[in-house]
C-alpha cells in the first residue's frame, strides 16, 4: 500500500518541518493563548496536515487559526517533538495568500499587516500615522481608536513627519525583489 | 566605551519613554550608544507573516550596515526587533544559499559577526557590576517582572535565560531594592501584533497578565518591550472593560526603574509619557 504524501512532503521542503513528528499529545493546544479563539487549535492543524488530503489542507488555508497565531512561540517551546508550529504558520500563511483563501474572519489581521508594510516600503521606516489611515481605509474602521489621539499627542507619542532612510532605493529593490505588491 | 544602538520604529514613535529611559541611563555607567547610520524599519511581525526573504531581507541590511560601521556589538531595547535581528542572523548562519540570496536582495555584504544584546543582556554586561554602587534611591516596591515571548523565545536561536520561568530581570530589580513577586504569567503572550486588527483580544491576553500582577500585590509591573508595553499600558481601558474593574498598577520599562534608583530625572526617562499613571512612585 503506498500513502500520498504530497502536502506534508511539499512543507517540509519548504519550512523543513516535519508535521508526521507529532503524536498529537496537545501541549501545543493547551499552552496556546488563542486555542479558544481558533477555528481550530495547533493540534487538530497538525492533525489535518497529516492525513495529506487536500480538502484538508484547504480547511487549513482558509481557517483563522493560522491568522490568529501570534507566534508567540510557546507550543514549540514545550513541543516534545519541537515540532516548529510558529514557522509553519508563517508558510501557511503566505500559502493562503498565494491562493486567495484567506478567511474573510482575518482580513482585518491581514490589512494590518498590509499597512504596515506599505508604509515602510517608500521610506524604511514605520510610521505609526501613516499606517493607521491607511489600516482604517482598507477596513473602513474609521472611528476605531480616535480617542486616543488627543492624549497620544500631549504625550508626544505621534510623529506626523515620517522618518526616511537616506538610501531609500535600496528599501524599494528589496521590495520589488522579494514582496512586489502589497495592495 | 561606545557601543552600536539599534532603536527601531517604536521606540522613535509611540514607545519613544523607552528610547529615553535606555539613553539617560548610559551616561551614569559611562556608555555611549551609538545609532547604526541610515538603519531601516525590522519588518516586525508584518514581514515574516506575508513574505519570508522579506523577513529576513529587512533585517539583514540593519546588520550589514552595523558591520560596514565597524559596530562589534549592538544593542536592541525593543524584544521584537531583537528576536527579528537575531532569529535572521540564526537561519543565515545556518543557510549558506539562503545567505547568498539574502546579502544578493540587499545588495551590501554580510558576515554575521555582529553581537546582538538585548536589554537586559546590554545591563548584565556593562551595568550590573557597578549598578549597586550608584543607587541613590532604592526602588522598593513589590515588581511583577514580565517577560512576554520574543526575549526569551524561541530558546534554541536567543539562548537567554529560562524559557518557562526567566529571572533575569527579577535579580536585577532585586539588586535596585524591589521585591519581585511570584505569579504565573511571567512569559504568557500579551496578544503582540493583533493591538489594532484584534484589540478585544488583546484586552483578553493582557487583561489575564495585568489581573494576575495585581492580585498578587505587585505595585508595578516591569517590562522590556514596547509591544508589551502598549498593550498593557495604552489598552488599559479596553482591558479594564474586559476585567469589569480598575486595575490601575502601573507598566514601567526595566530601564526606567533603574534610571530612577540611580538618580535620572524621572522626565528625562519619560515616566510622564505613560497612559496609566505613575504615581505610587
Ligand atoms: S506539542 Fe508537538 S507533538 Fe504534541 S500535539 Fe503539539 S505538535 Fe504534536
Ligand atoms: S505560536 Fe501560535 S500556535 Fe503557538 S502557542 Fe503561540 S499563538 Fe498558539
Amino acid at each position: 500500500m503506498t500513502t500520498n504524501h504530497a502536502i506534508t512532503s511539499r512543507i517540509q521542503q519548504a519550512t523543513e518541518v516535519d508535521v508526521d513528528l507529532c503524536y498529537q499529545c496537545g501541549k501545543c493546544t493547551a499552552g496556546c493563548v488563542l486555542a479558544d479563539d481558533m477555528e481550530f487549535p495547533s493540534s487538530y492543524l497538525i492533525r489535518l496536515l497529516q492525513t495529506n488530503k487536500e480538502e484538508n489542507y484547504s480547511k487549513v488555508l482558509k481557517s483563522n487559526t493560522i491568522w490568529l497565531c501570534l507566534n508567540c512561540e510557546n507550543c514549540i517551546g514545550r513541543c516534545p517533538k519541537e515540532v516548529d508550529i510558529p514557522r509553519l504558520m508563517d508558510y501557511l500563511r503566505t500559502e493562503s495568500i498565494k491562493r486567495k483563501c484567506v478567511s474573510p474572519k482575518a482580513k482585518p489581521i491581514l490589512s494590518f499587516h498590509k499597512s504596515f508594510l506599505n508604509s515602510i516600503r517608500y521610506t524604511g521606516k514605520l510610521n505609526e500615522i501613516n499606517l493607521i489611515a491607511e489600516f482604517k481605509l482598507r477596513t473602513m474602521r474609521l472611528w476605531q481608536d480616535v480617542k486616543l489621539v488627543p492624549s497620544m499627542l500631549i504625550k508626544g507619542k505621534l510623529k506626523f513627519l515620517p522618518e526616511t532612510v537616506k538610501n531609500r532605493k535600496n528599501i524599494i529593490r528589496i521590495f520589488n525583489r522579494t514582496i512586489k505588491n502589497t495592495k | 566605551m561606545k557601543l552600536g544602538f539599534y532603536p527601531g520604529c517604536s521606540l522613535q514613535g509611540t514607545s519613544r519613554e523607552y528610547n529615553e529611559s535606555v539613553k539617560a541611563l548610559a551616561p551614569f555607567f559611562d556608555i555611549e550608544l551609538i545609532d547604526i547610520e541610515d538603519w531601516n524599519c525590522c519588518g516586525a511581525t508584518a514581514a515574516h507573516s506575508v513574505n519570508k526573504d522579506l523577513s529576513l531581507a529587512l533585517p539583514t541590511r540593519i546588520l550589514a550596515l552595523a558591520e560596514k560601521q565597524g559596530m562589534k556589538e549592538i544593542v536592541v531595547p525593543c524584544a521584537s526587533c531583537f528576536n527579528r535581528l537575531s532569529v535572521t542572523q540564526y537561519e543565515l548562519a545556518e543557510d549558506k544559499e539562503l545567505k547568498k540570496k539574502i546579502t544578493d536582495t540587499i545588495d551590501m555584504p554580510y558576515e554575521g559577526t555582529v553581537k546582538i544584546l538585548n536589554v537586559v543582556q546590554f545591563i548584565d554586561q556593562y551595568i550590573k557590576d557597578k549598578l549597586t554602587e550608584k543607587i541613590v534611591k532604592p526602588f522598593n516596591y513589590k515588581v511583577a517582572c514580565y517577560y512576554g515571548c520574543l526575549l526569551v523565545r524561541p530558546h534554541k536561536i536567543l539562548k537567554f535565560d529560562r524559557v518557562e520561568d526567566p529571572t533575569s530581570m527579577d535579580e536585577l530589580m532585586k539588586m535596585i531594592g524591589s521585591t519581585p513577586i511570584e505569579w504565573g504569567f511571567k512569559t504568557e503572550c500579551c496578544g503582540a501584533g493583533l493591538s489594532v486588527s484584534r484589540t478585544d483580544l488583546v484586552a483578553k491576553l493582557s487583561g489575564n497578565i495585568v489581573k494576575d500582577a495585581a492580585d498578587r500585590g505587585a505595585e508595578s509591573i516591569i517590562v522590556a518591550c514596547p509591544m508589551c508595553h502598549s498593550n498593557l499600558d495604552m489598552r488599559r481601558p479596553e482591558i479594564n472593560k474586559y476585567l469589569k474593574e480598575d486595575v490601575t498598577v502601573p507598566v514601567i520599562y526595566l530601564t526606567q526603574a533603574i534610571g530612577l534608583a540611580v538618580g535620572a530625572d524621572p522626565s528625562k526617562l519619560g515616566l510622564q509619557r505613560h497612559f496609566v499613571k505613575v504615581t505610587t512612585l
